[in-house]
């Protein structure tokens, strides 16, 4: 019976990472249609921001907090340089945003491997991580716990500025009607912005966890990409619940296939389950009604 | 479907035109397997050009991709040996010359590129690779054009082949030792935990029939995607399964996220301690402090004191571009170089089959910083110390255990009487 | 002068297959034909992208999967024909000397099956996962995700069966082709002709295909699904032609890999090696003709060239490639050929290959129906 609880546990918390790397895709793919390829890159770039926060502030206790924050300034800057100079002229031609994405990752990548050590850096984690949590008979490991919280906060804080603040009104807006909210005064521009730079930004605080978790380096963010698209695609674009489900559903499912097979048939049994699962729901567990667009 | 039938004409009468065309081209040329000719063609008359000061090496490693996380310190150590070899006059009073080409992690690209490097740019010698796919994609190439190809990693050993030199340390020579270590140890039970790629499955088969010599119960194996991070559901499962030793022959960046995981789950190197072969002095620094304690099982260590080792630190902290530490495939790499010119000096030529030939007569040795390695003049790889490294708070290793002088290399594995024969029998007769 | 016009490509692919079988051979070294030959091996895969894509619009970010079945099937022959009769592949025998052949690897010992298995099994797969797909609708970035997808599952699969398929070291050291030894000139060179020929005969069915009704609807299922719907069409058998047609071409291009190559890894058609078989096309012109084939050889003449002297740089201008292209040329290099003899030739409004198509993709916002 206990063997069934450290893949559940364990699996939730891979499904928060994946959660975190897919919100950031359920925002630029959800709710702009930009097929953002390089967002494994935005994700990598905010892990070589936390160590280069360690490098400054060597205390790691509190440097991850620290470099939470700036990850997601960095990556999001980082993400607005990429949509003011590329993206923003192909807002009518979404695979395209897929080929432009895809030479961003290749330059994004080569770069790191040239700008940092070949071999990755370490990010070391905060000394208040250290030791488990007892769950269910299981010591639940408390990074994982920490990056089920940090998945937590930042969907409700995604939430929350989507529903209740101005500018996630005139997201919402933006996406039902682009044409109805540009007449009725909507800066659609500079919504298109914010969003990218949001988006952008969850991607550097998942790269946060990703280096707690894994190695640092140029190609961490390949692993991210397709599990997170397959995430927001499943989960139904332009709903964070439908994200949510899905990343959960994912990490779980590949947690127990994994502890049931092995690693690798885990990883192909998700990806075929996704894909048989589009077959019967092909706009995703859950859908937005939207309008105009077109 | 639909297709105009004027238009379907058209297209038939021209594909079979071509059809003809090849029927041609099929008939017209070319050795078939029955013909008299045999099947590796008669090696391509050498085009190395030795007339002049210079002699032409070729360097084939991935500088971009994602090996070239590891390979690009190869290819700079090979540069750099290139240059002191050059320095001190060069081999037999020529200077090398080098092609530096980018394998791009990209097995295809290993075959092209050592074919370019053998019939277009006519080196001597190509020196490099690191994955055990990049040495397949290159031995098919380099056997056919008689070429001469110098391998530095550790790998899975069960093979040996006439063109290529093996200077990284073959099972018996890495994994074997380490599995000694584990005996005197006391070691009972051991969990393996590896990616899933060929010299892992293979490094582990050769544990399990060691270890049952030994008398350790293997009470468990997992496997991970080379390319994915997270470990967290494998090490529940040791820690479940409490062995007194891991066994890690994960390669890359998934190690971070395995050695993280382990550390997350509370296993410690006091409980559990890990014996890794892929993790040396360039990969520990990405771990951090997690790692520390934990042990690893090597030729060379920056730590080894012996003279030539504190020359070959000190030139390559001071080469540029350099990482700073220096690991066992950056000194097999260096090693390499140097094999290649006694054998070169030797022979007296630099023509394969000379070379050769100087291989075979044995006695053929250099003073690396390992200490004195020896090559075996059949198999073409090297005798090597085996050393067992803990791992300390510098990210450096401490020596804890070392084998009884060198190990002679043994890539079949034809001394341990444990390996089953009929697999060995078979292996080298596929092998030719 | 006018009738000329239509005739074009057909002169063009002429030239081409001039150039390729009688000038190429004769012109250049031995490592510069099986260069040459690796790269119409990625032009036959890209022509079967430029149909599915260019004129169906399906961004096919998978044709890994097929590129891999026929690479496979080929490379197994090629391993079993190397090992002799009644002999395991070197691999096998380490993992177990004692158990037999895989079952699914026996029947490749046959010529005949192997050159079916290269046709068909690409054709069976693409229907299958073509039927569904299309039947329910999936498009756009859906499609490519799946796609993409499907390709890394296959790769990890390989890599993982280790001894059904050798892993991520996969099949190389191939001694004969059909009975011919590989390491012999005279058989390069006529693996290459082959390869070369093939792709001429590729390029010379999507001529066809365009030139006929069925072109007419691909494209027009590609414009305007719904509309080709009401006029009584299924646009989901009119993509699945394309999208099989793609597939075997992809397999095609992956059996002749092997023999140039002389090794298949999973590497090879998973994620990174899909996307580089959709940058040719998209370099080339998409919804050209000639584009996808021809962009597909400069992609591979880049990589032996600038890679072998400028390594990072090539990364860089490969990525440049993609986003500059993308940004000023969606439809590739050929749409800029196009305007160029426009204003030579200014020829009437006809639906030539290399007129830019109109923005075509469908919107990922379209209401639901149920």
């Amino acid at each position: 019976m206990d063997g069934l609880i450290p893949p559940l546990l364990n699996g939730t918390a891979q499904g928060a990472l994946l959660l975190l790397a897919a919100l950031g895709l359920s925002l630029t793919f959800g709710q702009m249609g930009v097929i953002n390829m390089a967002h494994g890159e935005f994700l990598m770039a905010g892990a070589f921001i936390a160590y280069l926060t360690q490098q400054v502030i060597s205390s790691s206790d509190l440097s991850i907090p620290v470099a939470l924050p700036l990850a997601f300034l960095g990556a999001g800057l980082l993400g607005l340089l990429v949509e003011v100079s590329i993206i923003q002229w192909m807002y009518r031609r979404p695979l395209d945003t897929l080929l432009v994405t895809v030479g961003v990752s290749l330059i994004l990548q080569q770069a790191a491997l040239q700008i940092f050590p070949a071999q990755g850096v370490p990010v070391e984690k905060p000394g208040w991580l250290d030791g488990q949590l007892a769950v269910l008979g299981y010591d639940w490991p408390l990074r994982q716990v920490f990056t089920l919280v940090l998945a937590a906060l930042c969907v409700a804080a995604l939430a929350g500025w989507l529903k209740y603040s101005s500018f996630g009104r005139r997201i919402r807006a933006t996406v039902q009607n682009r044409d109805l909210a540009e007449t009725s005064g909507v800066p659609t521009r500079s919504i298109d912005r914010i969003t990218f730079f949001v988006g952008s930004g969850l991607a550097g605080v998942a790269g946060v966890a990703a280096s707690l978790i894994g190695g640092t380096n140029s190609q961490m963010g390949t692993q991210y990409i397709i599990p997170a698209f397959l995430v927001v695609v499943a989960g139904g674009i332009g709903q964070i619940k439908g994200t949510i489900i899905a990343a959960w559903v994912v990490g779980v499912a590949m947690a127990y296939f994994a502890d049931w097979t092995t690693g690798s048939l885990a990883q192909v049994l998700a990806f075929v389950l996704v894909v048989v699962f589009l077959q019967f729901r092909p706009q995703g567990l859950f859908t937005v009604r939207t309008r105009g667009l077109t | 479907m639909l297709i105009t039938s004027r238009g379907r004409v058209k297209t038939l009468l021209a594909t079979g035109a071509l059809a003809a065309t090849t029927a041609l081209i099929l008939s017209g040329c070319g050795a078939r397997a029955g013909d008299t000719v045999e099947t590796t063609a008669p090696a391509a008359a050498s085009c190395i050009d030795t007339t002049g000061d210079t002699i032409k090496l070729g360097f084939l490693n991935s500088l971009t991709g994602g090996m070239a996380i590891s390979e690009k310190t190869v290819s700079n150590v090979l540069h750099m040996a290139a240059d002191e070899i050059n320095a001190d006059g060069g081999i037999l009073g020529k200077q090398i010359e080098y092609v530096q080409e980018d394998g791009a992690t990209d097995w295809p690209t290993f075959a092209e590129k050592t074919e370019k490097l053998l019939t277009q740019d006519c080196v001597a010698a190509i020196f490099g690779g690191w994955t055990s796919s990049s040495r397949k994609a290159v031995k098919p190439v380099v056997e056919e054009n008689n070429g001469l190809f110098f391998y530095p990693v550790q790998y899975e050993g069960l093979e040996a082949s006439p063109n290529i030199y093996y200077t990284g340390a073959t099972t018996n020579q890495q994994i074997l030792p380490a599995m000694d270590f584990l005996a005197s140890e006391g070691v009972k039970t051991l969990f393996l935990a590896g990616s899933d790629y060929v010299f892992p499955r293979t490094a582990n088969a050769i544990i399990k029939l060691y270890a049952a010599e030994l008398g350790i119960e293997i009470v468990g194996e997992e496997y991970v995607p080379l390319d994915k991070d997270d470990w967290t559901t494998q090490v529940a499962k040791i820690a479940e399964a409490k062995p007194d030793f891991v066994f890690n022959t994960i390669n890359g960046s998934s190690n971070v996220g395995f050695i993280k995981a382990y550390y997350d789950a509370g296993l410690t190197p006091e409980t559990t301690p890990i014996i890794s072969v892929s993790i040396a002095e360039e990969e520990a620094p990405a771990m951090g402090h997690e790692v520390t304690g934990n042990y690893a099982s090597w030729n060379y260590f920056q730590s080894l004191d012996t003279p030539d080792n504190a020359t070959f630190i000190d030139a390559w902290k001071a080469y540029p571009g350099s990482s700073g530490v220096t690991s066992d495939p950056m000194e097999a790499a260096y090693i390499s170089m140097y094999l290649y010119k006694a054998l070169v000096e030797k022979a007296g030529s630099f023509e394969v089959d000379d070379v050769n030939a100087a291989a075979a007569e044995g006695g053929v040795t250099f003073d690396a910083p390992e200490g004195t390695v020896t090559l075996d003049g059949e198999n073409h790889h090297i005798s090597k110390p085996g050393h067992i490294g803990k791992i300390n708070a510098e990210n450096q290793f401490d020596i804890v255990w070392s084998s009884d002088g060198v190990i002679e290399p043994d890539p079949y594995l034809e001394e341990y009487d444990w390996f089953p024969a009929d697999v060995r029998d078979a292996l080298v007769t596929s092998a030719g | 002068m006018k009738n000329l016009k239509p005739w074009l490509p057909l002169i063009g692919i002429g030239v081409l297959a001039l150039v390729l079988l009688a000038v190429a051979p004769s012109v250049l070294s031995m490592h510069w034909i099986n260069n040459l030959g690796k790269y119409c091996c990625w032009a036959i895969a890209a022509v079967g992208i430029g149909l599915a894509w260019g004129r169906g619009g399906m961004l096919v970010m998978g044709q890994g999967v097929f590129f891999g079945l026929g690479a496979y099937s080929m490379a197994m022959h090629l391993t079993l024909e190397s090992a002799g009769p009644d002999s395991l592949p070197i691999f096998m025998i380490l993992y177990d000397p004692l158990a037999p052949l895989p079952a699914f690897w026996e029947p490749f010992r046959s010529d005949l099956f192997t050159l079916l298995a290269i046709l068909l099994l690409p054709v069976i797969v693409a229907s299958i996962l073509g039927y569904a797909l299309f039947k329910s609708r999936v498009k756009g970035a859906y499609f490519a995700i799946l796609t993409q997808a499907l390709a890394v599952a296959l790769a990890v699969l390989i890599s993982s069966t280790i001894r059904e398929t050798g892993g991520d070291t996969g099949l190389s050291d191939f001694k004969y082709f059909f009975g011919f030894v590989l390491s012999d000139d005279g058989n390069k060179l006529m693996v290459y002709l082959i390869a070369a020929a093939l792709l001429v005969v590729c390029l010379l069915v999507v001529w066809q295909l365009g030139r006929s009704r069925f072109g007419e609807l691909l494209i027009a299922t590609r414009d305007a699904e719904e509309r080709v719907r009401f006029l009584g069409y299924d646009p989901a058998n009119i993509k699945l032609v394309a999208f099989v047609v793609a597939a075997v071409m992809a397999s095609i291009a992956g059996a002749m890999f092997v023999p140039i190559v002389g090794i298949i890894t999973p590497q090879e058609i998973g994620a990174s090696a899909s996307i580089l078989m959709i940058a040719g096309v998209a370099l080339g012109g998409r919804a050209s003709l000639f584009g996808p084939a021809l962009g597909a050889m400069a992609i591979g003449w880049g990589q032996s060239s600038l890679g072998s002297s400028w390594p990072s740089g090539w990364i860089y201008i490969l990525g440049l490639l993609f986003i500059l292209v993308t940004l000023f040329l969606p439809m590739g290099l050929s749409s800029l050929v196009g305007k160029v003899t426009g204003l030579v030739w200014r020829p009437r409004a006809t639906p030539t290959a290399t007129t830019p198509a109109p923005e075509f993709t469908a919107p990922e916002f379209t209401e639901v129906k149920k």
